[in-house]
């Protein structure tokens, strides 16, 4: 209970202390509300519009888990398949970072293309940020296998399934997971970026879209509402994938 | 092996390893062993000792199917059944996700051996070590001499007829390291085991086995093959005694004369 304490209450002051301060300085200096809402200001918008910003992080929520089960499921395949052989590797890997490299904005109008306006493409768009890291992870992982357990498993002739399943994925896992926690917080970025473009076809649009349209129409505080919230939804997925991956490596030792 | 010398013992001494000519090469160009012969007989304790990196690791991974040699013969008449061959690495090497009972289950479940039977034999290997209270413990709750005694208890499931050991002791602390020498010592005494074991410690390889070979350095050749002179009851007072000492300083000169050899 203590340990909690110690670990919650400096950032929380530390908050406190920033949000007070920032309040005071807006104030003071008569900065425009347009230009940098106090955070007073941002709070009462926030309780305001909590209704239109909860469905907006819905929406967002929906292409971002869609887009990351796609990257952990894909992207864990693709490592996998990359670590088979060093041959297959160094052919393909090249092209994953490639992947990493091409910027999202300039690809996300191919996506919304291909994959149609709003969540699909929004989804696709969280997918392709966030898959390098599981690939990355996966392959990694499956490198760390101990070459002494390979030769165990060997030794007592174990097949290419066993191999994988009770040696190869147990102990690529805590990579993998990296690779999954920082999928996550990308996956947010991925399907604002994607919304921004694709807009939104059927049901609410996402927060993406309310950002773009308090920017149109200089609603500054609401801005920094759906920037909150989107930080929000990058920090819950963040906390859901760190505690699966705890849960699936719970009785083994922390390094 | 049609060709193979005729040998002029018992039933009990059967070679159950025979090296011929054996070369290997690894890819950096480093010949580890060249022209190597070794006849292992059924039931002996046999120890290979010789200076660090002179290939005696790499003997016994050739003697496990582990690694195949560039040259030579390697015959392993028992290679071809599954479980016979139980193998002990350097470190123990447990799955760390497992707990004690699962790791040395592992080559029995890999067999698809029934789980009741497993478990078994589990608590039987583990009993062995003289670790049957741990059974439910993670590796990493485990010292280093009980994950050692974990190892062995997993290479020992299958119920072996060959047991490799690769320096497995090494790393332990000195009192640690004598009572798992006894262990292994009663173990080999109590069932019809052959074992061959790497060790860069004199005293360690006088006390445990039967035979011992002291090696060169790359490319390995044998510069001492010696039936060690002690009696088949070895207690650990034993290492303080004459008759030891004397082995100990035999196999000593013969090692000290390996590594002047070039």
């Amino acid at each position: 209970m203590r340990g909690q304490v110690a670990v919650v209450a400096p950032p929380a002051v530390a908050l406190v202390v920033v949000l007070v301060l920032a309040e005071v300085v807006v104030r003071l200096l008569e900065v425009p509300a347009f230009l940098v809402p106090p955070p007073s200001a941002v709070f009462a918008t926030v309780m305001a519009e909590r209704a239109a910003l909860l469905a907006a992080m819905k929406t967002t929520a929906i292409a971002a888990v869609a887009g990351l089960g796609l990257s952990m499921g894909i992207g864990s395949l693709v490592g996998a398949v990359l670590a088979s052989s060093r041959l297959v590797e160094r052919a393909f890997y090249p092209y994953a970072v490639f992947l990493q490299t091409v910027p999202i904005v300039a690809i996300a109008p191919l996506l919304v293309l291909w994959f149609g306006p709003g969540t699909r493409a929004a989804a696709v768009s969280a997918f392709v940020v966030s898959v390098f890291p599981v690939i990355a992870g996966t392959l990694a992982g499956f490198r760390s296998v101990e070459p002494s357990l390979r030769d165990l498993f060997r030794l007592y002739r174990a097949g290419r399934i066993a191999t994988l399943v009770k040696l190869e994925l147990p102990s690529a896992l805590p990579s993998m997971i990296t690779g999954f926690r920082v999928a996550a917080g990308l996956s947010v970025i991925g399907a604002i970026v994607g919304e921004f473009v694709a807009g939104f076809s059927e049901g609410s649009a996402g927060l993406g879209i309310t950002v773009l349209s308090a920017y149109r129409q200089l609603r500054t505080d609401l801005m920094f509402g759906a920037v909150l919230a989107a930080s929000l939804l990058g920090l819950v997925l963040f906390a859901v994938v760190q505690g699966l991956g705890r849960a699936l490596t719970r009785r083994r030792h922390r390094e | 092996m049609s060709s193979a010398p005729a040998r002029l013992r018992d039933e009990a001494g059967r070679a159950i390893v025979q090296l011929r000519g054996v070369r290997r090469v690894f890819p950096n160009g480093t010949t580890a062993l060249d022209g190597f012969d070794l006849t292992i007989e059924e039931g002996e304790l046999l120890a290979l000792l010789g200076p660090s990196g002179c290939g005696k690791s790499t003997l016994l991974r050739i003697i496990a199917g582990l690694e195949r040699p560039d040259a030579g013969e390697v015959d392993v008449p028992m290679a071809g059944e599954r479980g016979a061959l139980g193998y002990v690495f350097q470190d123990a090497h447990l799955l760390p996700w497992r707990t004690v009972q699962k790791n040395v289950e592992l080559p029995l479940e890999l067999a698809r051996v029934p789980a009741e039977e497993r478990a078994r034999a589990a608590r039987e290997a583990l009993d062995a070590v003289e670790l049957s209270d741990a059974l439910e413990a993670m590796p990493h709750e485990l010292s280093g001499g009980m994950r050692m005694r974990v190892s062995i208890a997993r290479a020992l499931v299958t119920r072996p007829r060959l047991l490799l050991l690769d320096e497995p002791f090494a790393a332990l602390d000195e009192i640690t390291r004598q009572r798992l020498d006894e262990r292994l010592r009663g173990l080999w005494a109590e069932r019809s085991l052959t074992i061959v074991f790497v060790t860069h410690s004199i005293a360690e390889a006088a006390f445990l086995a039967t035979r011992a070979i002291v090696m060169t350095r790359r490319p390995a050749r044998v510069v001492l093959d010696h039936t060690v002179a002690l009696p088949h009851e070895r207690p650990g007072s034993l290492r303080g005694e004459a008759s030891f000492a004397q082995q100990t300083a035999l196999l000593y000169r013969a090692l000290e004369r390996g590594e002047s050899l070039r």
